[in-house]
């Protein structure tokens, strides 16, 4: 058993201890129907997570997807505004390109210019917020100037769930099959694990940087109209602070900062902890200011556990010592 | 064994090196080389450490590009732009720094860059499993391919290197230092193997500091030294005695200032250091005005032992007596306010900070000296800075050059000025000359002599076999973390040097027959 | 082996070479420097705003604007060295919120003024002192570590506070943020400039300050150079804990309230405002007088832009555009000569 596979044990064990330690006091939480609303509110966390995941396999870090997302959604929401009548299909495609784009700009400003992700998207992260302000002149966009369809499909029930939930669920199918199963996926990991090493086995660090944050910007754009339209209202401070959730996620479902180690399921279950514990606080009636402090404790409780696990072993000379390991 | 050296000669060479000049920023690496394989032949490339080995390596598989000269595969002239490009010509390569990821499997670890497709163009897991398997069980290597590399000891990680070299269709395959880390069970399942690979027509080139091997396998040799060629020619027409010579090519006693010393007074003595993993069992003192020499082969455990003896790592037991009192060293400042400094091998991430000045660089260790009450004073750093930088003849644009900017040899007498200045009372110089040209190499041999006259005794590691024999007083000779012998006088020559480090038990003769 | 006997000649023969100290005077390398191109930028941001606003030239208006920068600006001087050093504190906002909230629940339990001070200094110390442990003791990577207390620390606040607030601070208590030394120089603007001196002269004049430039360049080689690499690292995270605790006093008194919100995302404009002053983000370089013409410049674009009534979210998209482009343009411009 690897450690990786067991640290995902944990967390799923530790999901389940909190939840039926909820369970002993308020049943109602554990039911179907409820799990599958946590599962839904967790979605738009999920799908940043996987594509915050996909950045930080590559020793970088994106800091600007919550004001990518609130820059989509202001896009689509102004868009539904002005055209009524344009279809959600074309609204999810314009969602993607516009945060594809701009994941793009963060990417190249890594590849091409080489210059810290931490400070490019720092920057673009302040920029992203302007230009909604830009765009919408400080206004709302609220639920009452949305068409039907617009804030409509996302809560279409699909078998219980609603369909946000299902785009979580194929996000993360589509996600595991990219990071296992295709060329792309591997070298991701090869770029953050040993990017010397990447580059004897002709991966290009730098373009594999690229493709990161592109994914990660387009995902951001897909979670930005979907939380738009299930929130049915658009303003600039739209998630502001969610970057930190995202990253929180990732570090707790066992993404290392140094790269080259995390995983599709470890980022869910990441993200489904944090689910839990913010829409539990209310249930059992701790006050949700708590949920912030908790999260932070738990980042650091990843990153310590994750630092124990993953320690690099040293240079091994003696013979005798090999054989004792 | 005669069968094949009998094809030797008969056909025209795969690959070809032809005038190949390879400059780094100080250095020439590499001085219009050439190098022929052969089809079904391995080939020995001899060199000691700096002669340009793993330059060549480096440009046969397309890391770096070179300034000058040709490669030729089949006559025809090719160039290797990136890794990619040498994969695709058939030329692969097992590194000597095992370049692999310890996060991915080993199959993806064989198979990264070129792992079997299978519907819509994904990986076919199974089928990359089945042919890691495959490969795995064709060199012996009983490892699962599902496992993370970071699960697999040091032995078997190297044979997953292998398995990745083999997994390409390679007509050229470089070894480079193969069975440096390997047990003898293990060594011999890859000689098997290097004889299936000749037996398929592949062309070899063996990178090999072990002689035995080298007479085991080698059907061809090709000697290197400071970046030039030396030699060339088939095994059966040569010796041990005749490629060590062309190795070192100066008969020692000539090129080295040493300086008869008067050896004085005990001044370290090291009873018993140990580490779990790197070393055990390290016993020896130290004299007054005394150079001695620590011999081995790359990996054999002297730097390790050396940081240990610093601070940097802790031994798990062991002491050290300073002018015959114990002391504690549980760190480098500790050391540096003891009188024992480490001059460590790597100028560039131990040695120098590279982005900083010449002087602040000289001063770091012995800020106490230069300051006032903790504030810095500009003008004593640079006095400092420049008694001790004159004495090595520094060449430098001014004190206040980045290091960066020096070319290595000037790097090295920083680095060497930066721990003299705190008046030690023992040195330890980790090849303190590898990599810098022969002007400044003279140089740092000059002043480690007049360093021993003064009376400060030193320890020179060294893995140059006429940097070792010309200027110590008396060598140790470490192998796989132990001390295997202790020489002077007579006995130490090239031969039982070569011999304690290798660990050969028996003859050449044998070897060869 | 004629090469090789040439080893003596250059000591015997030639002598020592003399080599000068410095090729250049230590003015004619400030001319050339990345702050002196900064103080062109802030000169020009200067005059335009003289020219743009008839208000700006103000005496007292421009002494109120420099609370756009003053506490970010302490926050910043230890955050250069950290930065320099090779780590970052992300949770520097967060030690505010919770130093405020402490001294706020103290003024609660009835203490004056300097019992407050020294709250928020001691609750700064320790926040800082957490995190260094956490980053030296346990080798944690800085930036994870300070994005978790960066959620902690807020949150115990939000935990104690909830949606409310401290209010009714001493009057006293108000001298801080609010108070003058003399004529219009504020308390701020006075520590603020006490403050630039100190860090100026502990980071270029002490020994102190080359191990922190020697930590950040290569702590490989500075380890081997004898210098306590954890040791330094964990001053400067007590120092950095410090300067939050500094201004939480500051701004707490400015504001005369705690709401656990309190000066959330100031992380961000202080680490655009190191990096700004040309603190190199991966660490080795960086002047304190590039910190504060970085404050300087960012505090007059925050102000000339509030004359003229362009709203705080628009200005951060100038600040942002200028830390990526500050960057950007030298690396773009290299890159464009090269092809």
């Amino acid at each position: 058993m690897s450690l990786l596979k067991s640290r995902e044990a944990i967390l799923g064990a530790a999901i389940v201890a909190l939840l039926v330690l909820i369970a002993t006091r308020f049943p109602a939480f554990v039911e179907p129907k409820n799990l599958l609303e946590v599962f839904n509110d967790t979605s738009p966390l999920i799908i940043l997570a996987l594509g915050q995941m996909v950045v930080i396999l590559t020793r970088c870090i994106d800091l600007s997807v919550a004001a990518n997302l609130a820059l989509t959604g202001m896009v689509c929401a102004m868009l539904n505004v002005a055209w009524p009548g344009m279809p959600i299909g074309v609204i999810m495609v314009i969602a993607l390109a516009c945060g594809a784009l701009m994941g793009a700009v963060n990417g190249l400003l890594v590849w091409k210019l080489d210059i810290p992700p931490i400070v490019v998207t720092l920057g673009t992260m302040t920029i992203y917020r302007g230009i909604i302000f830009l765009l919408s002149g400080g206004a709302w966009v609220n639920s009452h100037e949305m068409s039907r369809a617009f804030t409509g499909v996302p809560r279409t029930q699909i078998l219980g769930l609603p369909l946000l939930g299902w785009i979580a669920i194929v996000v993360a199918l589509i996600m595991a099959v990219v990071m296992s199963r295709t060329p792309m996926g591997r070298s991701f990991y090869a770029t953050g694990n040993n990017p010397h090493a990447a580059v004897y086995t002709g991966i290009d660090v730098g373009r594999s940087q690229f493709l990161a944050f592109t994914i990660s910007g387009t995902l951001a754009g897909l979670a930005g109209y979907l939380w738009i339209s299930r929130y049915a209202v658009a303003y600039v401070d739209i998630a502001g602070g969610f970057e930190l959730d995202v990253v929180a996620a990732c570090v707790i479902g066992g993404a290392s900062i140094a790269g080259g180690v995390g995983t599709v399921v470890g980022t869910i279950l990441g993200a489904l902890f944090l689910g839990v514990i913010k829409n539990a606080l209310p249930v059992i009636d701790i006050s949700p200011f708590w949920q912030m402090a908790i999260s932070g404790a738990a980042i650091l409780v990843a990153v310590t556990f994750n630092s124990r696990s993953g320690r690099a072993r040293g240079r091994v000379i003696l013979k005798s010592a090999e054989h004792a390991q | 064994m005669d069968d094949t050296r009998s094809k030797a000669g008969a056909e025209h060479p795969v690959l070809a090196l032809d005038g190949i000049t390879k400059t780094f920023p100080g250095v020439k690496a590499l001085d219009g080389v050439k190098l022929a394989l052969y089809p079904g032949e391995v080939t020995a490339l001899i060199g000691e450490n700096g002669a340009g080995k793993s330059t060549v390596v480096k440009t046969l598989t397309g890391i770096y590009q070179p300034d000058g000269g040709q490669i030729l595969m089949d006559g025809q002239p090719v160039a290797f732009p990136t890794a990619q490009a040498a994969q695709d010509h058939g030329v692969t390569a097992i590194h000597q720094e095992t370049v692999l990821f310890d996060e991915l499997s080993v199959a993806e670890n064989i198979f990264l860059g070129h792992a079997p497709r299978g519907r819509f163009g994904l990986i076919d897991t199974a089928a990359m499993k089945a042919r890691a398997r495959a490969l795995l069980d064709g060199i012996g290597a009983q490892i699962d391919p599902g496992v993370k590399l970071k699960d697999l000891g040091i032995a078997s990680r190297h044979l997953v290197a292998i398995a990745r070299a083999l997994s390409v269709e390679a007509r050229v395959v470089i070894m480079d230092e193969p069975t440096a880390a390997l047990s003898q069970k293990e060594i011999e399942e890859l000689y098997e193997l290097v004889d299936t690979l000749k037996a398929q027509g592949k062309a070899i080139l063996f990178i090999s500091h072990k002689f035995d091997e080298i007479f085991r396998i080698a059907d061809r040799w090709a000697v290197f030294r400071d970046g030039q060629f030396v030699g060339q020619g088939l095994m059966r027409d040569v010796d041990e005695g005749d490629l060590v010579r062309m190795m070192v090519g100066r008969s020692v006693d000539q090129i080295f200032p040493k300086r008869a010393a008067r050896i004085g007074e005990e001044v370290l003595k090291v009873v018993g250091y140990a580490h779990p993993t790197e070393f055990e069992d390290i016993n020896f003192t130290l004299r007054r005005g005394e150079i001695l020499g620590f011999y081995g082969l790359v990996g054999a455990g002297r730097s390790e032992f050396m940081q240990s003896l610093i601070g940097i790592t802790r031994p798990s037991k062991g002491a050290v007596k300073l002018d015959g009192k114990i002391k504690v060293i549980r760190s480098p400042a500790e050391a540096i306010s003891a009188g024992i400094v480490y001059v460590p091998e790597d100028r560039g991430k131990q040695g120098a900070i590279l982005d900083m000045p010449i002087f602040q660089n000289v001063t770091l260790p012995s800020l106490g000296q230069t300051s006032k009450r903790g504030f810095t004073r500009m003008a004593e750093e640079f006095a400092l800075a420049r008694h001790y930088t004159e004495r090595l003849d520094l060449r430098a644009a001014s004190l206040d050059t980045r290091v960066g900017a020096l070319s290595g040899g000037n790097q090295q007498k920083v680095v060497i000025a930066k721990w003299l200045a705190t008046q030690p009372k023992v040195i330890i110089l980790d090849e303190p000359t590898k990599g810098i040209d022969i002007g400044s190499k003279a140089a740092v041999h000059d002043f480690m002599s007049e360093l021993a006259a003064e009376g400060l005794s030193v320890i020179m590691v060294s893995s140059e076999i006429p940097e070792i024999l010309g200027m110590s007083d008396r060598v140790i000779v470490m192998r796989e973390g132990r001390i295997a012998a202790e020489l002077e006088g007579d006995a130490l020559t090239p031969e039982t040097l070569v011999r304690h480090a290798a660990g050969i038990t028996h003859t050449p003769s044998e070897a060869a027959a | 082996m004629s090469t090789l006997s040439t080893n003596h000649a250059p000591r015997d023969s030639a002598g020592p070479r003399k080599i000068p100290d410095q090729l250049s005077s230590p003015a004619t390398k400030a001319l050339k420097s990345w702050e002196s191109l900064l103080l062109l930028v802030a000169v020009a941001i200067f005059l335009m705003n003289a020219l743009a606003s008839p208000y700006f030239l103000d005496a007292w208006n421009l002494s109120d604007a420099t609370y756009n920068f003053t506490e970010k600006a302490m926050i910043a001087f230890a955050m250069a060295l950290l930065i320099i050093a090779g780590e970052i504190d992300l949770s520097v906002a967060s030690i505010i919120a919770l130093a405020s909230t402490a001294m706020g629940l103290m003024m609660q339990a009835g203490f004056g003024t300097p019992a407050l001070v020294a709250t928020g200094l001691v609750v700064g110390l320790l926040c800082g002192a957490f995190n260094g442990l956490l980053v030296t003791r346990l080798g944690l990577p800085s930036i994870v570590v300070t994005i978790g207390t960066m959620s902690l620390f807020r949150g115990i606040s939000y935990i104690v506070l909830g949606d409310g607030a401290f209010r009714g601070y001493p009057a006293d208590f108000a001298f801080f943020g609010q108070g003058y030394v003399f004529w219009v120089f504020t308390f701020e603007f006075v520590l603020f400039a006490v403050l630039a001196v100190i860090y100026a002269v502990v980071l270029h004049r002490t020994n102190f300050g080359r191990a922190v430039y020697a930590v950040g360049n290569n702590a490989t080689a500075a380890l081997f150079s004898g210098i306590r690499v954890g040791r330094v690292k964990m001053i400067l995270f007590l120092l950095t804990g410090l300067m939050s605790g500094i201004a939480a006093v500051c701004l707490t008194s400015r504001l005369g309230s705690t709401r656990p919100s309190i000066g959330t995302g100031m992380e961000l404009e202080v680490v655009t405002m190191v990096v700004l002053g040309g603190v190199n983000i991966l660490g080795g370089s960086g002047s304190i007088a590039g910190v504060v013409i970085a404050a300087f410049v960012m505090g007059l674009v925050t102000f000339g832009l509030g004359l003229l009534n362009v709203p705080g979210i628009v200005m951060s998209i100038f600040i942002g555009l200028l830390l990526i482009g500050v960057i950007a343009l030298p690396r773009l411009w290299k890159k464009l000569r090269r092809a």
